[in-house]
């Protein structure tokens, strides 16, 4: 039965030689490979939730007044975004499990993406041939970052409203074009035109999740014609071999079980852990606003970065050449993009290494972009601790301003630290294994 | 508004009576309040009250409501004039309180204690006031945080009379509100939204502090990710050394 089933597919597509090849194609089998994996199904159950949601969304800021069953908000104006999301998190069935599972779906995918970029760097994955790779995972992950912020503003909660006032303030920051792409964007001043919310929606559930894909499918793509990269097993391993798990029925299996598992964290979060409560926040009047607002956690580095610049304009003669959210709001990120993204091309022209790579390095075999990169990972660390510096006030009654200070000195003190040690630590690991081996 | 009443009704039953809500039958004594002013207050706000430079201000405005809310929260009396008044063990008698009160009141033409009729008020125009008033200090949830300068109480612990007071006085950098900024109303029905904030209707799960992304994100790298990488450990090979 089945055999003729396949037979039947086969004869009509062809497709045989091609998934014979796939079946046996051969992955690496060291577990870092999987965190990769992981921000994919996350992906997925990203695009699943997402798509039961917009069901439910109506992308319009038009104001209303609310009558629905949630006692504490009854007679209050606001827009029927926020009104729809209230409705789909109090009244709609498994409502409020899709929207929760989304948005913790949505917090592991970038920790995902993290935590698989750095897999990537300091093993010397990016290297060639795969610079193209990296570079097109590093622009998914910033993709992902801007996906994000627009699913947190799109609900107009006091959250949303507040987050964007401060996205604002940053498009205005840029020199030159800034007001007038502020304009643009928003459709006039802040909190913008009626049609914002329904022109972030667009972009929201079709505009970068077709970017993502297109992006992850190329990323795919390279990934299986240049084939994964692995580690030197044995003293014997070289750039030629290829060693590791076939895809079946080696990895399907594995890959099919971490699906599940992160599904079920996902779900499970989704249905057992609060996240982002707008009933208790409210919905968004210009000029509210509520103590110790935060963006989800992969934007804290921005808040960090807006907090710890000192409070300067750049002026000219009484106007306004760079007002001061651009100097953390925009060009920071830019910069931590830049670093990243021509890192691998750096990396060539220092060490003069022009040759292909299918070998990966473990850390501490290439000290320098170790150290180099554990330093810079320190920098943005650190700006990301500072944003939460109020908390750590609240629960440790450290002074606030004291910390902002202490901040803006160790962000340059430490990763110096960081560096020598973790360059050491590298050689000391060398030379032990070293001893060791004779 | 008939309908919010049983939720109010369990409201209130859920709250239990705090040490320092007053008791019947005990009654004020000024004489006894006025040595306990003296041994516990003159030092910073003088010895009639008149207030002492780099010290602590006059209490002659302060009246009943003041010196009820800062002596029932602990603020007072302070151990340095220039720290913050924070929440901490109320070391007098109820009797004392009372008398200690009675004698400040003594002082100026200052306002009694309020009693705020919040059970039957309405928790979503206090919510409204809240945003507009409160949240941008107290966190809209009643969580608390900073501020330049100063450190903000969640409202966990304040009774309804102290959330009446703390509004009329003003502690610290906290604005003060007269009655035309908010009408004896709207502040009842502040106290209903501060006391239901208190045990919201919630949904969804364990609230992690109604504090919005910071310990979500403590959830997602400290739960969720720490999970799934210990899944990628499990199911993936190590490197052998
Ligand atoms: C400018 C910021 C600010 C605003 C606005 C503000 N507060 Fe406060 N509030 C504070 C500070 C600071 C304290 C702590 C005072 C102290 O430590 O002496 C406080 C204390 C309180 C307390 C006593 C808490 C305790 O347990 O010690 C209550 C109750 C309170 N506020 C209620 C309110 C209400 C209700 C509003 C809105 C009408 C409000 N506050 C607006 C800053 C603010
Ligand atoms: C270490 C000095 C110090 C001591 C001791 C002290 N106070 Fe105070 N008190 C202050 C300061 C400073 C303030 C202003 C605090 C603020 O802005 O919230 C204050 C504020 C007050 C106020 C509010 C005044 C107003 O009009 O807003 C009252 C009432 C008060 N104190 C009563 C007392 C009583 C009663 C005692 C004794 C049990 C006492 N204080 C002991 C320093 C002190």
């Amino acid at each position: 039965m089945i055999r003729r089933l396949v037979r039947f597919v086969d004869q009509r597509s062809g497709g045989a030689p091609f998934v014979r090849k796939a079946l046996r194609y051969v992955f690496p089998d060291h577990w870092s490979f999987l965190l990769g994996e992981v921000a994919l199904y996350c992906f997925i159950l990203l695009v699943a939730t997402g798509v039961y949601l917009t069901l439910f969304f109506e992308d319009s800021r038009s104001q209303t007044v609310y009558h629905g069953s949630y006692k504490p908000l009854q007679g209050e104006t606001m827009s029927r975004a926020y009104e729809s999301v209230l409705h789909l998190s109090l009244d709609v069935k498994a409502g409020l499990l899709m929207r929760q599972t989304h948005h913790w779906a949505a917090n592991v995918f970038l920790a995902a993406i993290l935590l698989h970029v750095l897999r990537v760097f300091f093993t010397g994955a990016f290297r060639k041939p795969r610079d193209l790779t990296y570079v097109i995972g590093l622009a998914m992950l910033f993709t992902a970052f801007l996906e994000g912020y627009l699913g947190y503003s799109m609900v107009d909660d006091l959250l949303s409203g507040m987050g964007l006032a401060i996205g604002y303030s940053v498009a205005l920051s840029l020199p030159v074009i800034g007001a007038n792409l502020g304009l643009l964007l928003w459709g006039g001043p802040f909190p913008g035109s009626p049609s914002f919310i329904p022109r972030i929606y667009i972009a929201h559930v079709l505009i970068f999740p077709l970017l993502i894909i297109a992006l992850l499918t190329l990323h795919l793509v390279l990934v299986a014609s240049r084939h994964h990269t692995q580690f030197r097993e044995s003293p014997k391993t070289t750039e030629k071999q290829v060693v590791g798990i076939p895809a079946f029925p080696g990895q399907a299996p594995r890959s099919l079980g971490l699906m599940f598992a992160v599904f079920a964290v996902l779900f499970l979060l989704g249905g057992l852990v609060q996240i982002n409560p707008i009933w208790l926040w409210g919905p968004y009047h210009v000029g509210e606003a509520t103590n110790g607002a935060q963006p989800d956690w992969y934007l804290g580095w921005l808040i960090g970065a807006l907090r710890l610049v000192p409070g300067f304009d750049l002026t000219v003669g009484g106007y306004t050449l760079v007002p001061n959210p651009f100097w953390g709001g925009a060009l920071f990120p830019v910069v931590i993009l830049f670093v990243l993204a021509l890192w691998p091309w750096a990396e060539r022209r220092v060490t003069g290494d022009d040759a292909f790579h299918n070998l990966l390095e473990r850390p501490r075999d290439n000290a320098w972009r170790t150290s180099l990169g554990a330093a810079f990972l320190t920098w943005i660390f650190l700006v990301f601790m500072s944003g939460s510096a109020d908390r750590v006030t609240v629960w440790l009654g450290l002074d606030y301003s004291a910390q902002i200070w202490a901040y803006r000195v160790l962000i340059w003190l430490v990763p110096l630290l960081v560096f020598f040690a973790v360059r050491r630590a590298c050689r000391e690991l060398l030379a032990w294994e070293q001893i060791r081996s004779d | 508004m008939k309908r919010l009443l049983p939720i109010l009704v369990l409201l209130v039953a859920a709250t239990p009576a705090r040490a320092a809500t007053p008791q019947e039958g005990v009654v004020a004594n000024v004489t006894q309040g006025k040595s306990l002013y003296a041994a516990n207050c003159s030092r910073c706000h003088g010895s009639r009250g008149q207030g002492l430079r780099d010290q602590g201000p006059s209490l002659k405005d302060a009246g009943a409501l003041a010196a009820d809310f800062y002596v029932r929260t602990g603020y007072m009396p302070l151990d340095n004039p220039h720290s913050q008044p924070w929440r901490t063990r109320v070391l007098f008698t109820e009797q004392e309180i009372r008398s200690l009160v009675a004698y400040v009141a003594t002082i100026g033409h200052g306002p009694a204690i309020p009693s705020p009729q919040w059970q039957t008020a309405s928790v979503a125009a206090g919510r409204q006031l809240f945003a507009d008033h409160c949240a941008g200090c107290h966190q809209i949830a009643i969580a608390g945080g900073v501020l330049p300068g100063a450190r903000i109480p969640p409202l966990n612990q304040p009774t309804p009379r102290q959330i009446a007071e703390a509004v009329r006085v003003g502690p610290y950098l906290m604005p003060k509100f007269s009655t035309k900024a908010i009408t004896p109303t709207q502040l009842n029905d502040l106290v209903a939204y501060v006391q239901y904030a208190k045990r919201p209707d919630d949904r969804g799960g364990w609230a992690i502090g109604h504090l919005g992304p910071w310990p979500e994100g403590m959830v997602t790298w400290l739960l969720a990710a720490s999970i799934l990488v210990a899944t990628c450990l499990l199911i993936g090979r190590r490197l052998k050394a």
